[in-house]
């Protein structure tokens, strides 16, 4: 029990309940160290991480950096824009030339879906996927749980829906994969066109009426409409999708009951949820951001631990 | 495995009191020092030495807290098994306070090398200094000695000290155990 089964967080897919058990408790430990006045533990001094981002990102990037300084590793940074990726070099050579710096471990965000787990076969370093394509992104799922875990106790038993572009979702995915594992029901919500088919295979079931949806959860996490992943129109206008799947205060004010909102970020403000509900009191968005370090810094402390 | 007892119940109870009345000699009303239990073991004796200065010894006002070292341990990979954390809790500021760790064994010092560490998270303080109920001798990989200690044994490296407590193992009682 007090170890991950795992060597590699890939996805959520490879993980077990107890290993969430066990980052959720470390993840505790860490959310403490990180609200001291000296915010830093010296863990990892000898542990070497390589963040290689082939794909833009904010949150996940500072949040793995700073996760990774609060234990004391040494940082490398890299992002394809800036690179030798350009000029035709392969993944795995742009890797292995970085791991030829004596890297321990590569935390990677990668625009196709399995990326993470076609390294892990190919090079000798413990891998995190930070996000591939529309495939998983397992420390968000894990730092969601979290933060719905310490809202409202607990995971089990509670009604989640996941409101928006499923289809294009890696967060969507592995947060179904992630509530599903602890016991949570999860509904999915949006228009039909972003909603994959046969999905209700995972265990989910699908509401195309938002008001029905949110009457019926304790927590609602509104997903980001990715307009990048986009080749075609799903939907007519942003302005019929606001209508129809976006969340205001009139539209929170006249529910049953007081629900969470959740967002993994970055909000297009106006379009899935109005600004005075991602700036309520029951808006979590903000302290999402905070436990990802916690959650962050667990994953890595734990996976670290197992490199030999 | 052969095991053998080091200290009856009774032993130890004669032992807290003689820390006890130690400490209040050395820090008198406790207003400028804290009292830290190291996790995962120390907090039993913490817990009963703050106890016995406020209900036998009137000590009015005392500050005590839990010290997790697990981050700030020195063989972290260096293992089979993953270190598993426990909780840290102090609610106070160390700043400029005098500091007692607390802890049930003193064996090779590597812990109380994490603590000294450990502790600077929280601020500078005044003094550092450490009670253990067993110090074993001749066995320290480091210049760490306790400032007050319930009993001092000879163990050789095959032999564990085992402390149990009547709040978490049922009975206080200390084990010499040779595996």
């Amino acid at each position: 029990m007090s170890e991950l089964s795992v060597k590699h967080l890939l996805g959520i897919k490879y993980l077990n309940k107890n290993d969430i058990k066990l980052i959720f408790e470390t993840a505790d430990h860490f959310k403490e160290v990180i609200n001291r006045s000296i915010k830093k533990v010296p863990s990892l001094r000898d542990i070497t991480i390589a963040n290689i981002f082939f794909e833009n990102s904010t949150r996940t990037k500072l949040s793995f950096e700073l996760a990774e300084k609060r234990l004391s590793a040494d940082v490398i940074n890299f992002s394809a824009s800036q690179s030798s990726v350009k000029k035709g070099e392969t993944l795995i050579d742009t890797v292995n030339n970085i791991l030829s710096m004596k890297v321990d471990m590569v935390v990677m965000r990668h625009p196709n879906p399995g990326a993470g787990v076609f390294l892990s076969k190919h090079i000798n370093a413990t891998i995190i996927n930070a996000g591939d394509g529309a495939h998983e992104h397992p420390t968000q799922a894990l730092l969601d749980s979290y933060s719905i875990r310490e809202k409202l106790g607990d995971v089990q038993g509670k009604n989640v829906v996941i409101v928006g572009d499923i289809l294009h979702s890696r967060v969507a995915l592995s947060n179904i994969l992630a509530l599903k594992l602890q016991g949570a029901n999860v509904k999915v919500c949006g228009p039909m066109t972003l909603i994959p088919k046969h999905i209700e295979s995972m265990g989910v079931t699908v509401e195309t009426d938002l008001r029905k949806a949110l009457n019926w959860c304790d927590v609602a996490n509104m997903l980001r409409v990715q307009n990048e992943r986009m080749d075609i129109s799903y939907f007519p206008s942003a302005r019929e999708y606001t209508q129809q799947f976006g969340i205001n205060k009139a539209l929170l004010e006249s529910l049953d009951k007081e629900i969470v909102i959740m967002h993994p970020g970055p909000i297009n403000r106006g379009v899935e949820i109005t600004s005075d509900v991602a700036d309520s009191n029951q808006s979590i968005i903000l302290n999402q951001v905070e436990n990802g370090v916690a959650i962050r810094m667990a994953v890595i402390y734990l996976l670290a631990s197992k490199i030999k | 495995m052969s095991k053998k007892e080091l200290l009856s119940s009774k032993e130890i109870q004669i032992i807290l009191h003689r820390l006890a009345c130690q400490l209040l000699e050395n820090h008198v009303d406790f207003k400028n020092t804290v009292i830290i239990g190291l996790q995962p073991r120390g907090i039993f004796l913490a817990n009963r030495l703050t106890n016995l200065l406020r209900e036998d010894y009137g000590v009015k006002e005392i500050h005590s807290g839990s010290l997790d070292i697990t981050f700030y341990r020195d063989d972290f990979r260096r293992g089979d098994k993953t270190l598993e954390a426990s909780k840290t809790h102090i609610d106070f500021l160390v700043e400029d306070k005098k500091v007692v760790f607390i802890d049930d064994v003193l064996y090779t010092g590597r812990s109380i090398r994490s603590a000294l560490t450990a502790i600077q998270s929280f601020g500078r303080p005044s003094e550092i200094e450490l009670l253990t109920l067993i110090d074993r001798r001749f066995s320290r990989h480091l210049p760490i000695q306790p400032n007050y200690r319930g009993r001092q044994v000879d163990a050789i490296n095959g032999e564990k000290v085992q402390v149990l407590w009547k709040e978490n193992d049922g009975q206080d009682i200390v084990y010499l155990i040779n595996e």
